[in-house]
């Protein structure tokens, strides 16, 4: 049935499936946070090529709405994730100097 | 046809992207692939008729997000988010590709005997509901049916904000006062 | 000027839904509080008071849990109801759940005041987000939709991955915000994945009510179609939410993320976002999916027995004091699994299953602050001080200080007239009426395991020598005035535990 020329939403959550893998894979394998980062985002992608299909499947609305609602949050999750990242990078170089200073005070 | 085509490519795009960003040692490399799985989901987005997901997608995905990441990446130096020294999951390592495996197999089976089995209401797609536009159907959906959702992102991303500051921002005054009168330099 | 306005007038007018703004009312006051005091504080000139912040905070905490109070006897008379297009629901569960977290913030904010001044980092935005996690906590317990739960459940952990890292001068704390918030993220898209595949195995995200997944369920699993879809969406949720509430094994952040983050955050972390998880999954899973308990139950006694086992034994061997307590409020989660499990037998053992959800969570959610409160005052400056010598001689040295971190250890292990042993009590009583004896008695076994380790702590604060240079403890009012009432909170439903059990299970029939 495959031979018949037509895109069905299967094929789009296979895709979504095989990308969500990928992701879990990376975030698992890789080391860098920035990276692992990254991988949360291919997840949510995925997640948002789900929603798209099945919104087109029973043909409502929903799961676009949906796909809107992940973008916020993912938008969010990466700034304050990078935040994170940022502050522990810019005191890295004086941090043990540092410390031992304020422990004594 | 030309259906098909678009998907196999979009969807190149979205597999090469993503195993680019597992495996590229340097996280500009993997950034710049993340943006070519983004334009990919972008493509199937349009070719499900989700054509303001589409935009959004490109616009806050790969304009926003993606330049984010290498905004930081940049500003940290390339090797320096190396040596966090941070590992989240250090245990689970070998368990990586177990997991993606795992969860591939699991839903991939759910979704082919899903397939098989249900009637799924109508290929055509979103067509059936009505003939606004793509924009009007989503922002009717969003603004009556899931205005308390809606209203929810706003706590989200205020929260995003206040967070950053707070990570910012530097040691106050009181403890640099301290650090002088103890005679540490900051 | 008419020209421009045409295509507006051809506009129809958007149908609003109607909005029950009293009904709202404990989230408005936790919101409009935290932005009083991120845009008041940035205004203003000058610092404000000291305490003023934990003030406010403390005072929004309150009135939150008087409104939900005052909402619950509204349930009483007009019965639970939903609300915004059934976005939310107002019922029993909800607000007991919503009034634990309101608890936990209260004491929350007594313990920062003093540590965030004794570490020099006071700021409003500590607080701020406090209040925004537990809004987010309050919308997790009361969502009736699956993305607004997701919503809920992402403010409560955004909110959490920056207090985690909030103290910018340990490196330990952001090492901790970081973990936190790539394990938090990854549990997340798993969360995620499980709502769309049931989207799609259902047409819908409501979890209750009208056109909702619990109507659709028995659609389902009559006709066989997309069940395979929905028990593998069922099956990634609950990976979500067990990365959420630590149940082994996704529990491996938990110890590092306790241990590294500030030790009053640590405490809201295992009161408040231990008690919104519970109830997400208490709404998301048990309540709305009856019809599929066969599938899902074996997974939740999976995960409750190797919870209970794994929290208890890996406690014992630990030497830093917050670790311990990281363990232990595993196997906690372990505890109020068990109830989950009995919960998950539906009719009327379920129905007591869930009541003893609600007060284990409540009395916990006490119960861990004060700890946590106690560890904040043993940290010492600097937040360092938390190997098991450091409460060496605590005995000696601060006496009522000991007596009470003893009254919390105890009630954590479970001794008779404590909160703590009425909790477990009830659990287990719940599994056994549901005839799951074998969880049940391995909830017996694990709550002697873990009594070592409370015994441990004990014997080193009154039976060992502390070391001479340490200096004294401090007790300030706030944390004083946390710890004294969350230990009389313990004392009291120790020994009179039946209006607490009453209010439970009355929560527990008024469900939407």
């Amino acid at each position: 049935m495959i031979a018949v020329a037509n895109v069905t939403p299967t094929w789009y959550l296979l895709l979504a499936a095989a990308l969500f893998a990928l992701g879990c894979t990376g975030v698992l394998v890789r080391r860098n946070p920035l990276v692992m980062f990254m991988c949360i985002e291919l997840m949510l992608n995925a997640v948002n090529l789900s929603f798209v299909a099945f919104s087109r499947t029973y043909g409502d609305i929903k799961g676009q709405t949906t796909v809107f609602f992940v973008l916020v949050v993912a938008a969010a999750e990466v700034v304050v994730g990078l935040g994170i990242v940022v502050a522990i990078l810019r005191r890295r170089p004086s941090a043990n100097a540092d410390d031992i200073a304020e422990l004594k005070g | 046809m030309i259906e098909i085509i678009v998907f196999i490519a979009a969807s190149l795009m979205v597999l090469v992207g993503a195993l680019g960003v597992i495996l590229r040692t340097n996280p500009v490399h993997a950034a710049l692939s993340l943006v070519l799985t983004l334009f990919g989901v972008a493509v199937h987005f349009v070719s499900m008729e989700a054509h303001f997901l589409a935009a959004v997608q490109v616009i806050v995905y790969a304009g926003a997000i993606v330049v984010l990441f290498l905004f930081v990446i940049m500003l940290l130096g390339v090797d320096k988010a190396e040596d966090l020294r941070t590992e989240p999951m250090l245990r689970q390592r070998y368990l990586g590709p177990l997991v993606g495996v795992g969860v591939l197999g699991l839903v991939g089976a759910a979704i082919l005997v899903a397939r098989s089995r249900t009637i799924v209401k109508s290929v055509e797609g979103l067509d059936t509901v009505g003939h606004d536009a793509n924009v009007k159907q989503l922002a009717r959906s969003l603004f009556s049916d899931y205005v308390f959702a809606f209203e929810l992102t706003s706590v989200l991303l205020v929260i995003a904000v206040v967070g950053t500051v707070l990570l910012a921002r530097r040691p106050n005054k009181g403890l640099q006062a301290a650090r002088e009168k103890a005679g540490v330099s900051s | 000027m008419n020209l421009l306005l045409a295509p507006m007038q051809q506009a129809e007018k958007l149908a609003s839904p109607s909005v029950n703004w009293g009904s709202l009312t404990p989230l408005l006051v936790l919101l409009g509080t935290g932005l009083v005091l991120l845009v008041g504080a940035a205004l203003s000139p000058r610092p404000w008071k000291r305490g003023m912040y934990a003030t406010m905070t403390a005072g929004a905490a309150i009135a939150a849990g008087v409104l939900q109070f005052v909402l619950w006897s509204g349930t009483v008379h007009h019965g639970p109801k939903a609300l915004v297009k059934d976005a939310i629901v107002v019922d029993g569960p909800s607000l007991f759940i919503g009034i634990s977290i309101c608890a936990a913030l209260l004491l929350a904010a007594l313990v920062t005041d003093n540590y965030l001044r004794r570490e020099d980092i006071d700021s409003p935005e500590v607080y701020g987000l406090y209040l925004m996690a537990a809004l987010g906590g309050l919308v997790m317990a009361a969502s009736n939709d699956l993305i607004v739960l997701f919503l809920g459940l992402e403010t409560l952990s955004i909110a959490l991955y920056v207090l985690a890292a909030a103290h910018r001068k340990r490196i330990e704390s952001q090492e901790a915000g970081l973990k936190y918030f790539v394990l938090g993220g990854f549990s997340s898209a798993f969360f995620l994945y499980g709502i769309a595949l049931i989207y799609g195995a259902t047409g819908t995200t409501k979890l209750r009510g009208t056109e909702s997944i619990k109507t659709a369920l028995s659609l389902v699993v009559e006709t066989d179609k997309n069940r395979a879809l929905l028990v593998v969406g069922v099956a990634l949720l609950l990976v979500g939410l067990a990365f959420k509430v630590a149940a082994v094994p996704f529990h491996s952040w938990t110890p590092d993320v306790y241990q590294g983050a500030p030790t009053p955050v640590t405490g809201f972390m295992a009161s408040a976002a231990k008690a919104a998880a519970f109830g997400a999954l208490l709404r998301s899973v048990v309540l709305s999916m009856p019809e599929l308990r066969d599938d899902w139950r074996p997974a939740i006694w999976v995960l409750a027995i190797l919870t209970l086992v794994v929290g208890s034994i890996l406690a014992v061997v630990q030497t830093n004091v917050k670790r311990m307590l990281a363990y232990s409020s595993i196997s906690h989660a372990g505890f109020i699994l068990v109830g989950i499990e009995a919960a998950a037998h539906g009719g009327e053992s379920g129905n007591r299953g869930v009541a003893s959800i609600l007060f284990y969570v409540l009395t916990y959610a006490v119960l861990v602050s004060g700890t946590f409160a106690v560890a904040t005052l043993v940290g010492r400056s600097g937040d360092a001080a938390h190997s098991l010598d450091s409460y060496k001689g605590l005995g000696k040295q601060r006496p009522l200080l000991a007596l009470t971190l003893t009254v919390f250890l105890l009630a954590q292990a479970g001794v008779p007239l404590t909160s703590g042993f009425v909790a477990k009590f009830s659990v287990i009583t719940a599994a056994a009426d549901a005839n799951s004896y074998a969880i049940a008695i391995i909830a017996m076994l694990s709550a002697v395991i873990g009594a070592f380790l409370y015994l441990r702590i004990i014997v080193s604060m009154f039976l060992e020598e502390g070391d001479a240079e340490g200096d004294k403890v401090a007790i300030p009012f706030g944390t004083g005035l946390a710890v004294a009432i969350s230990a009389a909170f313990t004392l009291v439903v120790g020994f009179f535990p039946g209006w607490l059990l009453t209010l439970a299970k009355d929560a527990a029939g008024r469900l939407f």
